[in-house]
């Protein structure tokens, strides 16, 4: 017998039940179907603006920084002010996702901008966020052939692009959004869910910030 | 274990911890930290209590259907291009690792923090095959390269000071210049991130553990403040992960929910940094993440638990707020517990893993205060399942013949009014004598535990009964 | 008309019972003070919370059986101490799983036992007759008492009544003392070192008295005070509530 169906039956024994039991399946075919909502915290139920407010006081309280510009064209010149604010070098890397490829890059002759995942090499990605989540003040990326996911954590600074309309107060929307857009049951290869800089307080127990991943996490919010 | 210390000498390990001075010092700040943390946490959300009641059912739904969830998790993990596999015990989960080490031409590995391998002792496994692993997360970085084992769940080097992980570092880093200062943790994590950035980007294999595996989507999640299990995972060719069965919950909305629980009660965050969902390989036309993607299940005695009276431990999400409010933790740290897992949660975890003869001590190395209960996320009843392997062991005749004894004389007194009121009666007047205008004892016959570190106040004189009775009252 | 006076058993505890017989009377006066016709029914002893702890649940069993049938047949029962009254009201009913009529009879009981400070505020809802204590007391938070029946607000409450008593709180009044019964003796090193973290706490408050509503955490915490030549009195809630402060506290030399 494999162990696959040694542990199966072994569950299915200290269960006392079956496999093939007609109620149980239904009840687990329900829940994966329906995916009900379990108990959703009142703080992000806002209307939009408040919703949006929340989210960047959340991600502050996290120690990421927020700036909101009014419009997309407003991102190049808002990640330039960035680097000359923090002594970088003018140099961000990117995917080619259409929402930052399609910017006016050019207005910031100054800016070196490279594409494709990381290496390592890079002190500064960007990357543009599918949502963001009110409740925590967390940002929702997805990976995908314009959205490597090296990019999250390589580089030592992290900007990331929110779209203000797509900031939720939850993650239940988040992943309702994910269903409509993927299908039921189906994610992308990876969905990485960022709440603040990286961090550690491994060592007696002091925080620290920059562990592994960015020192520093720039959140944009447009619109 | 760490040292070679074993469950079965509890009470010498516990001796050595108290009398470690700064040992004492850094696990006395777990108050100030993970504690009141916890607290605001748990303060500042309204819904919390309520969470703590969906989280539970979520596990009890769950593990009433575990066979059909997992099934049903294999299913998605295929369908997204990964593997799965299945291992009965801690060999078997070694040898699958192994081999698709081997198959991988792996030298190099590097792993994120996962107390499941720490559980099926991956680490000596992979090393005696010719396999280098790498602890990348911080804390499990320091302990390994001082050769110890975790002593808490969540914050496995918390025993150690910046002054000893400046000399390890010293130590091992060969190319550490001697000036280099390391007197603060900003420049050991400086030192730390460069060497092991080295280690992520030339890895063959990473091996993660899982906080949960979504049914729903086959998708595997770790939740981590570094980031160095997403390098670990997204940069070799092969991700591995290794997941206990229990692992497993139905949906998205069930991980949300769980998540709004596991930091707040494990440092007090409202969210850990890196929530991570990983499903199958890369991608055609992805520019990252891994080729190959297994995930490997393990029973190793869980499903034993199931339908048991242990089978709410099941529920369990490691997020260390039980061993954090352990009295008993508090003051030996997690090393005493001679086991993988310590604190309460351990000790009612650990006779399932290790056998109860090989876990003399541990459920009764308790108060039975209750803390750990009232602040688990999942609201496992923990003291009842430390009551219950005490009552396996006296089942057993595992109890020590010396209290087992006690028992049965107590039991025959009580048993026996009036014999127990002159007992009593000639005891309590005995030691009141003994004591004198005292009031207390300092030494007391049999009672050596009690008198070797506190007095023993004497008792009034005449027992309650006996005083009422004298005033004609029933 | 009046109503009749509720018949209320008292369990002293077999700890009252030996070491501080006082508890019991003053619990004795706190409940007829309070309108209750108070009995202690004789041939009472342990609840068996020491033999259902250390996991021999026949010994507790047959403990339990005794108390059952000795209690059951009063109208309420008060107990001085959270965690024999916890042994009662929440473990006995699972001590007879599977066997419905000592279930039933078991969760009789339960239903009519009260810690006593909880009986006197949740139940009977009464002020105690005013007394006076001069001084300053802090009071911790007994495990069982606390955590399996709630006791938290009551004692305090109760306290509150008393003249000239000040309350002076504990960094952490729901902090283990160390006790736990058998656990004392069977790993006293552990068991001094988490008293030493309570005494400490103690001793940060400045107050004069330390207060609890559970002997076995008292006889602990006051050992510990009385070993480091601590001028800090250790008393139960009753005595003070009771007004019967005269004869010397917990541990403390006769005069």
């Amino acid at each position: 017998m494999s162990s696959r169906d040694a542990i199966l039956g072994r569950i299915r024994r200290s269960l006392g039940a079956s496999g093939s039991d007609a109620p149980r399946l239904a009840a687990v075919r329900h829940r994966l179907a329906e995916t009900p909502v379990n108990v959703v915290p009142a703080r992000g139920q806002l209307p939009s603006a408040e919703r949006i407010d929340l989210f960047v006081r959340k991600a502050g309280e996290v120690f990421a920084t927020v700036v909101r510009l009014g419009g997309r064209d407003d991102i190049p010149a808002a990640v330039a002010a960035y680097l000359r604010d923090r002594n970088l070098p003018q140099a961000i890397r990117r995917g080619d996702d259409r929402r930052l490829a399609d910017l006016p890059w050019e207005r910031e002759a100054q800016l070196a901008v490279t594409t494709g995942p990381s290496d390592g090499s890079d002190l500064v990605g960007l990357s543009h966020a599918d949502a963001g989540v009110a409740e925590t003040g967390t940002v929702v990326l997805t990976s995908g052939p314009d959205n490597p996911t090296t990019i999250n954590f390589l580089p030592d600074h992290h900007i990331v692009v929110v779209d203000a309309s797509t900031v939720a107060g939850d993650y239940e929307t988040v992943w309702a959004d994910l269903r409509r857009r993927f299908g039921a049951g189906v994610m992308p290869r990876t969905v990485n869910l960022v709440t603040g800089p990286s961090r550690s307080a491994d060592i007696e127990e002091t925080l620290l910030l920059g562990a592994h991943g960015p020192r520093s996490l720039h959140i944009l919010v447009v619109g | 274990m760490s040292g070679g210390l074993t469950s079965l000498s509890f009470p010498k390990n516990a001796h050595a911890a108290l009398a470690n001075p700064p040992l004492l010092k850094a696990i006395a700040h777990i108050e100030e930290t993970l504690v009141s943390g916890r607290r605001r946490a748990a303060e500042a959300l309204p819904e919390f209590e309520a969470l703590r009641d969906a989280g539970r059912d979520i596990k009890a739904h769950t593990l009433a259907h575990l066979d059909l969830y997992l099934e049903a998790f294999e299913r998605k993990v295929v369908e997204a291009g990964g593997f799965v596999h299945w291992a009965a015990d801690a060999a078997d989960a070694n040898r699958i690792i192994l081999d698709i080490c081997q198959k991988a031409g792996a030298r190099r590995v590097t792993k994120g923090k996962s107390m499941i391998t720490e559980e099926v002792g991956l680490n000596a496994y992979l090393q005696a095959n010719g396999i280098a692993p790498v602890e990348t997360d911080l804390g499990e970085y320091i302990i390994q390269l001082r050769g110890e084992t975790p002593s808490h769940i969540i914050a496995p080097a918390v025993h150690v000071n910046k002054e000893q992980v400046a000399a390890d570092f010293r130590r091992v880093h060969t190319d550490l210049d001697p000036k280099r200062n390391l007197d603060e943790p900003t420049s050991l994590l400086a030192e730390a991130r460069g060497v092991l950035r080295e280690r992520f980007l030339s890895a063959d294999v990473g091996i993660t553990g899982a906080n949960f595996l979504v049914a729903e989507t086959g998708s595997t999640v770790i939740v981590t403040n570094e980031g160095n299990g997403d390098l670990t995972q997204i940069l070799p060719k092969t991700h591995i992960v290794l997941a206990s069965i229990e692992k497993v919950v139905p949906t998205l909305e069930d991980v949300a929910t769980i998540m709004r629980l596991l930091a707040r009660s494990a440092t007090g965050q409202e969210m850990s940094v890196y929530t991570t969902f990983s499903t199958g390989p890369r991608r055609a036309g992805d520019p990252d993440g891994p080729e190959a993607f297994h995930v490997v299940l393990l029973d190793n005695g869980r499903s034993a638990m199931l339908g048991s009276e242990f089978e709410d431990m099941l529920r369990c999400i490691r997020c260390g707020a039980c061993i954090n409010h352990c009295p008993v933790y508090r003051s030996v740290g997690g090393h005493a517990y001679g086991s993988v897992y310590p604190g309460p949660m351990g000790s009612v975890l650990t006779p399932s893993l290790q056998g109860l003869e090989k876990s003399a001590h541990l459920a009764n190395a308790s108060t039975l205060c209750g803390r750990c209960e009232s602040v688990c996320p999942m609201r496992i009843p923990l003291p009842k399942m430390l009551r219950h392997w005490r009552e396996k062991e006296f089942e057993r005749h595992l109890t020590p013949k010396k209290a087992r004894f006690g028992l049965a004389a107590w039991r025959f007194l009580a048993a026996r009014p009036r014999l127990y009121g002159l007992a009593t009666r000639l005891g309590a007047w005995g030691l009141a004598r003994l004591a004198g205008r005292d009031g207390a004892l300092r030494q007391v016959p049999l009672a050596g535990g009690w008198t070797r570190w506190r007095d023993l106040p004497a008792p009034e004189g005449g027992t309650f009964r006996t005083e009422w009775a004298k005033r004609g009252r029933k | 008309m009046t109503t009749p006076k509720p018949r209320v058993a008292l369990f002293v505890t077999c700890l009252v019972d030996f070491f501080r017989p006082t508890v019991g009377f003053s619990a004795v006066k706190l409940l007829e003070d309070a309108g209750c016709e108070v009995s202690v029914p004789a041939g009472q002893t342990c609840c068996g919370q020491p033999a259902y702890n250390s996991g021999d649940r026949a010994g507790a069993r047959a403990l339990a059986e005794q108390v059952i049938a000795l209690f059951e047949g009063f109208d309420q029962v008060v107990v001085p101490s959270g965690s024999c009254a916890g042994m009662i009201k929440t473990h006995y009913p699972d001590l007879f799983s599977g066997e419905p009529n000592w279930r039933l009879r078991a969760e009789a009981l339960a239903d009519k036992t009260h810690e006593l400070t909880s009986f006197l505020v949740d139940v009977l809802g009464v002020a105690p007759l005013p007394v006076t204590f001069e001084g300053t007391a802090t009071y911790h938070d007994s495990c069982s008492g606390l955590r399996e029946l709630g006791v938290k607000d009551q004692p305090r409450r109760l306290l509150s009544a008393v003249d000239g008593l000040t309350i002076k709180e504990m960094h952490d009044p729901e902090a283990c003392c160390g006790f736990g019964g058998a656990f004392c003796v069977k790993y006293d090193e552990i068991s001094n070192a988490i008293v030493d973290r309570k005494v400490a706490d103690v001793r940060t408050t400045g107050a004069e008295l330390l207060l609890a509503g559970d002997l076995g955490c008292l006889l602990n915490i006051a050992g510990k005070l009385k070993r480091e030549g601590s001028s800090v009195e250790v008393r139960h809630v009753a005595e003070v509530l009771a007004g019967m402060t005269n004869g010397p506290a917990i541990g403390e030399t006769r005069k």
